[in-house]
């Protein structure tokens, strides 16, 4: 296996640049993203800064859709904390990837750090980096990437209400398009994760459009769909290491 | 009486912050187990995939150009564009699209 986690600070710089740069599609996305959520903000009643802290805060696509909606049902707080643990849930098995990649002589404090910043997309580059996780190409990744995700929240706030509706539906799209660059390339190159895709896909418009399902939460759906095809495809197809598989 | 607004935000991110930081701080040993390590790897395309699909479709104003988007966005991914590229042909198709259709 290659080692790219190093404790020599001329590979952590490397590494910091390549996050950077990585970081730039993610900042773009982001802020188109954040940006249609912060329409949401303000739908609950927040104003711009409250829409700024909220993201800098929790960083979270659907978990903080999930939470606005909830304030603005005026729920009580233990429903909104379960509803984000629910819509949530995936970036614990995220971590728990994550946990898997980093090496053990990494100083301690970086996980606090990165444990933040575990979103759908920076997650997503980091675990197909080769080797040891690297914090410093995270840092570099992050720091281009999330203020813009506060940032574009503090504007949706403030200029969601003059956007005309089409601007609004087409925005609300971008959010998908990420996912869907985050998934599609590894599986074109792996037929079991291809699987694992379009088993979701069937899956989740089962869930979707049967009656007997309407009443399960969202959250609620993803979270079964992941746990029944994630098994079903360790079962399935194992899943070999880079250095197994060569 | 309902709650203020700062005390949803910090619920909200404090959830969110241990569900993130349990396992990264908990899970030290390294997983040996086939099943698991397995079981995680796919984790992330199931989670991804299930939020995307049917969704997307209902997202826009018209399922025409959901299902549009839906399309250009699996054919720049498959291609290799970055994340950004494929999240802006999707709106882009969506705006052409229902400029036309209303």
């Amino acid at each position: 296996m290659s080692d790219t986690y190093s404790l020599k600070n001329t590979d952590n710089k490397a590494a910091f640049a390549q996050g950077m740069k990585d970081g730039v599609p993610i900042a773009l996305a982001y802020f188109a993203v954040s940006f249609s959520l912060g329409i949401a903000a303000k739908n609950a009643g927040l104003n711009p800064v409250q829409g700024f802290i909220a993201s800098a805060l929790c960083t979270a696509s659907a978990g903080e859709y999930v939470g606005f909606t909830m304030i603005a049902a005026s729920a009580t707080l233990i429903e909104t904390a379960l509803a984000t643990l629910v819509t949530n849930a995936r970036y614990f098995l995220m971590s728990c990837a994550l946990s898997q990649k980093i090496d053990s002589k990494m100083p301690f404090f970086h996980r606090f750090i990165v444990a933040h910043f575990v979103t759908d997309e920076l997650f997503g580059i980091a675990i197909n980096r080769k080797g040891y996780f690297n914090p410093f190409y995270s840092y570099g990744a992050i720091l281009c990437s999330v203020p813009w995700w506060s940032l574009g929240t503090m504007l949706g706030v403030i200029a969601g209400n003059l956007m005309p509706l089409r601007l609004v539906s087409a925005f609300s799209v971008a959010l998908y398009g990420m996912f869907l660059a985050i998934v599609i390339p590894p599986a074109r190159k792996e037929k079991a994760v291809m699987l694992v895709v379009l088993a979701s896909f069937v899956l989740s418009s089962i869930g979707y459009y049967l009656p007997v399902f309407a009443s399960v939460a969202e959250g609620t759906k993803t979270i079964i769909i992941t746990v029944i095809v994630s098994a079903a495809a360790a079962l399935l197809f194992p899943h070999k290491d880079e250095e197994e598989a060569q | 009486m309902t709650p203020g607004i700062y005390a949803y935000i910090f619920t909200m991110a404090a959830v969110t912050y241990l569900i993130r930081v349990l396992p990264l701080t908990l899970f030290r040993k390294e997983v040996n187990n086939q099943f698991v390590k397995s079981f995680l790897y796919y984790v992330p395309y199931a989670t991804l995939a299930a939020m995307t699909f049917p969704t997307i479709i209902h997202a826009t104003q018209s399922p025409i150009s959901g299902i549009a988007a839906l399309i250009v966005g699996f054919v720049t991914a498959w291609f290799g564009f970055d994340i950004f590229r494929v999240a802006f042909s999707c709106c882009g198709v969506v705006l052409l699209l229902e400029f036309f259709i209303r």
